[in-house]
């Protein structure tokens, strides 16, 4: 065993930290305000190598772990949730990166940390979401094409992406429901396309969000991911299998950013002629908050530790990410709190804090599903 | 990082559940029923070199860490925390393995892993609990030797040590409250050494627990651990961060525990004409009990390994133990909810972990003092 980030990690994490420090606070609150994702910062975060940093040196990456991902996700959101999301403009990469071919990576993969593209991955439907298998965003083969007919919500994103990956039932005869999926690769600037950004969400609102509408979308049979048809729902879950542990430490950064302004906050305010932090009351606060926050750190990054290891634990990685996001919503809950009428304002940044925390229980499968899973591998079917 | 267990470590495991599987179940109810100390079971887990394993090699020991004693000990609470404790009779020998000279290393340390000794550590007063600086046993010095007069309350092996590491007041004299202290190692066949065996603890009741009396205990100068009057204080907040560590090791075994006994009812029990495990309502409940287990593992292994590679953290120390001690009483409890009925009654051996969970969150450190050791890391003194 060994409890300690290497050299490397620590000087990412450092990197990364120092970076989200300098950069997030100056567009953090106009970005939340105005509903736009942070382009400008996007690049910068590119140009310093922090966006895609487990994409394969091959195809423009470092290549680096699912870790040192999670490191930087962590340092990132830690500043700003909102803006840590332009680690997300990968999202969907996972798939090219374990089952593309060849020429779908060199084609796709190097824009990404070079911040030449954006892309996403369009699984959910008005009526499928948590049951994924009721896709039916539908692509069908005429000639050397897919013709996609359907339409995607609540889609990362959606409105901005150059590309996205796109799960479209196109084995529709297939009776096991989990066999009848493919996820298909789809330029957004291709004809039938048609994105509406979804505004007035909770937060994260400098990530992101739209609806998006194929109408008979036409794209090469070459833009399949990998080279059989009907193995989407399974790609999805490994591919999941790696977002959602990016999607946990999302909320250890969220509830350690949070923590420390309360503790912040805690010293200077003083009540009662001495500092907050000096009542039992609030003490006990911190410390609770400060050990929900260790506990779900340790899980998150043991999931990401054994991912990188090839030994993809789906049971933990569930744990991590439900527990992450009940830490992040807990946490952030008693932060507000503790800053009393000036957490509720929104000039503090405090309220933000509430906002986007409770993303992290709903995103990249909710805590239900989490639970549903970690149940399975315990009980069996 | 590296979060696997060496194969050492999975050899070590996989045998501490095997003895534990195979040695306590025939013993467990009774020896709680009786209040009775396992002397048998301790000296077969001496015989295979699980007691005092931390103990270097040329005391009797393995020569093996503090991770792995929590291992073992996880194992152990496991399948019964009452006959867990029996690891508990090397307690204190931390503290001679640390500070104690060479002859004393060679008397005391080798009889505890041998099975010819048990130890433990006197701390706790009738009124002094968590604010341990306000203890009254007295030692004073006179000539070549300590007198001792007091009394010590909840001791762990009280009634059954050959001796016990005694935590007195050596110099009331001295300015910082913190350096009046001595730990004073007392044989427990002195002249004026008396011990009563509590009954009717809640639960771990396969460990013995006593009151302690010293009236007029006379012991030599040398018994004194450590080279330095006045360092008692110190030498028990650092015999605290490793054993503190150990307790969370024991919240862990009891939850695991808890929760294997819970997967495996709801998968017989039968109600509404389907097993209990197909509701919804319970997976989610196996779900988040076996995520806190998951948590308070792994944050009780972290400061496991951190201790034994120098990087003694309080902070992570008081967060795993006060995690651990919680869900091991969460898990216990919601373990004893999936039996129902069945869970109540002594049968199913869920009301006894329900009872030796609550343990894990009051010795070693209330969860209170944890809180307390984690603000002031967070906050510095306020």
């Amino acid at each position: 065993m060994d409890f300690e980030l290497t050299d490397e990690q620590k000087d990412i994490q450092k990197a990364a930290r120092e970076f989200a420090e300098k950069t997030f606070p100056e567009v953090a609150e106009e970005s939340d305000l105005n509903e736009t994702f942070p382009k400008a910062l996007w690049k910068k975060a590119c140009d310093f190598g922090f966006v895609g940093v487990f994409i394969e040196e091959a195809y423009g990456g470092p290549g680096l772990g699912f870790l040192e991902h999670a490191i930087i996700t962590e340092e990132f959101l830690r500043v700003d949730a909102g803006c840590g999301t332009v680690l997300a403009t990968t999202l969907g990469s996972e798939f090219i990166h374990f089952f593309g071919r060849e020429e779908q990576k060199k084609k796709y993969l190097p824009l990404l940390p070079k911040g030449e593209a954006i892309m996403g991955m369009a699984i959910t439907e008005p009526d499928a979401g948590s049951d994924v298998a009721s896709v039916s965003t539908v692509a069908r083969k005429a000639e050397d094409h897919y013709v996609i007919n359907g339409s995607k919500i609540f889609i990362t994103n959606g409105s901005i992406a150059d590309y996205l990956v796109v799960l479209c039932v196109t084995n529709e005869q297939e009776k096991d429901r989990s066999k009848r999926h493919s996820p298909i690769l789809i330029e957004t600037n291709r004809e039938g396309f048609e994105a509406n950004k979804l505004k007035r969400k909770l937060g994260m609102r400098a990530s992101d969000t739209a609806e998006v509408n194929f109408s008979e979308v036409k794209v090469p049979l070459e833009n399949l991911v990998g080279e059989v048809e009907g193995d989407g729902f399974y790609q999805l879950m490994t591919v999941f299998n790696h977002t959602r542990v990016a999607v946990a430490i999302s909320g250890v950064g969220i509830a350690q950013g949070g923590l420390e302004k309360a503790i912040q906050y805690s010293k200077q305010r003083r009540q009662f002629g001495s500092p907050l932090s000096s009542f039992q009351g609030i003490q006990f606060k911190l410390a609770e908050m400060a050990s929900l926050i260790e506990a779900a750190r340790v899980l998150c990054y043991r999931a990401a530790w054994l991912v990188d290891q090839g030994k993809i634990d789906p049971k933990l990685i569930s744990m991590a990410k439900w527990f992450g996001g009940e830490v992040a919503v807990k946490v952030i809950d008693e932060v507000v709190q503790i800053h009393g009428g000036y957490g509720y304002l929104g000039e503090y940044g405090i309220e933000r804090l509430y906002r986007d925390a409770k993303l992290v229980e709903i995103v990249e499968g909710t805590k239900e599903i989490e639970k549903v899973i970690i149940a399975r591998e315990l009980l069996g079917r | 990082m590296d979060f696997e267990l060496t194969n050492r470590q999975k050899q070590i495991r996989t045998a501490a559940r095997e003895f534990a599987e195979g040695e306590f179940p025939p013993i467990a109810r009774e020896c709680d029923r009786k209040e009775e100390f396992p002397r048998e079971l301790w000296k077969k887990a001496c015989e295979l070199g699980f007691i005092g394993l931390f103990i270097k090699k040329e005391y009797g020991g393995l020569g093996l860490g503090f991770l792995e004693f929590a291992m073992v000990m996880e194992e152990f609470w496991r399948v019964d925390p009452g006959c867990g404790n029996i690891l508990l009779t090397t307690f204190g020998s931390e503290l001679i393995q640390t500070y104690c000279t060479e002859e004393q290393k060679k008397k005391y340390l080798p009889p505890l892993t041998s099975g010819k000794a048990i130890m433990g550590t006197a701390i706790t007063e009738p009124d002094a609990g968590s604010d341990i600086l306000s203890i009254l046993t007295r030692a004073k010095i006179e000539g070549d030797h300590y007198v001792i007069n007091g009394s010590k309350q909840f001791i762990t092996n009280g009634s059954i040590a050959n001796y016990l590491a005694v935590f007195c007041l050596t110099h009331p004299e001295a300015d910082s409250r913190l350096k009046r202290f001595g730990v004073i190692l007392v044989e427990t066949d002195r002249p004026g050494f008396s011990a009563s065996k509590i009954v009717g603890k809640m639960g771990i009741r396969a460990s013995d627990t006593a009151e302690i009396r010293f009236s007029d205990v006379k012991v030599p100068r040398e018994n004194l651990i450590g080279p330095k009057e006045g360092d008692g204080f110190y030498h028990i907040m650092q015999l605290s961060n490793s054993n503190r560590m150990i307790a969370a090791a024991q919240g862990v075994g009891v939850a695991q525990g808890a929760l294997e006994k819970a997967i495996q009812y709801v998968k017989k029990r039968k109600q509404f004409g389907q097993p209990l495990a197909n509701f919804q309502a319970i997976q989610f409940k196996i779900a988040e009990m076996a995520t806190w287990v998951e948590a308070a593992r792994s944050l009780t292994y972290k400061a496991g390994w951190m201790i034994d590679h120098g990087k003694v953290d309080p902070k992570i120390i008081s967060i795993a133990k006060y995690i651990a001690g919680e869900v091991g009483v969460k898990v216990a409890n919601d373990g004893l909810q999936l039996h129902g009925g069945y869970g109540y009654i002594a049968d199913y051996d869920m009301e006894r972990f329900y009872r030796d969970a609550k343990i894990v969150e009051i010795y070693e450190g209330t969860k209170e003092i944890e809180k307390n050791t984690i603000a002031r890391e967070l906050l510095g003194r306020v």
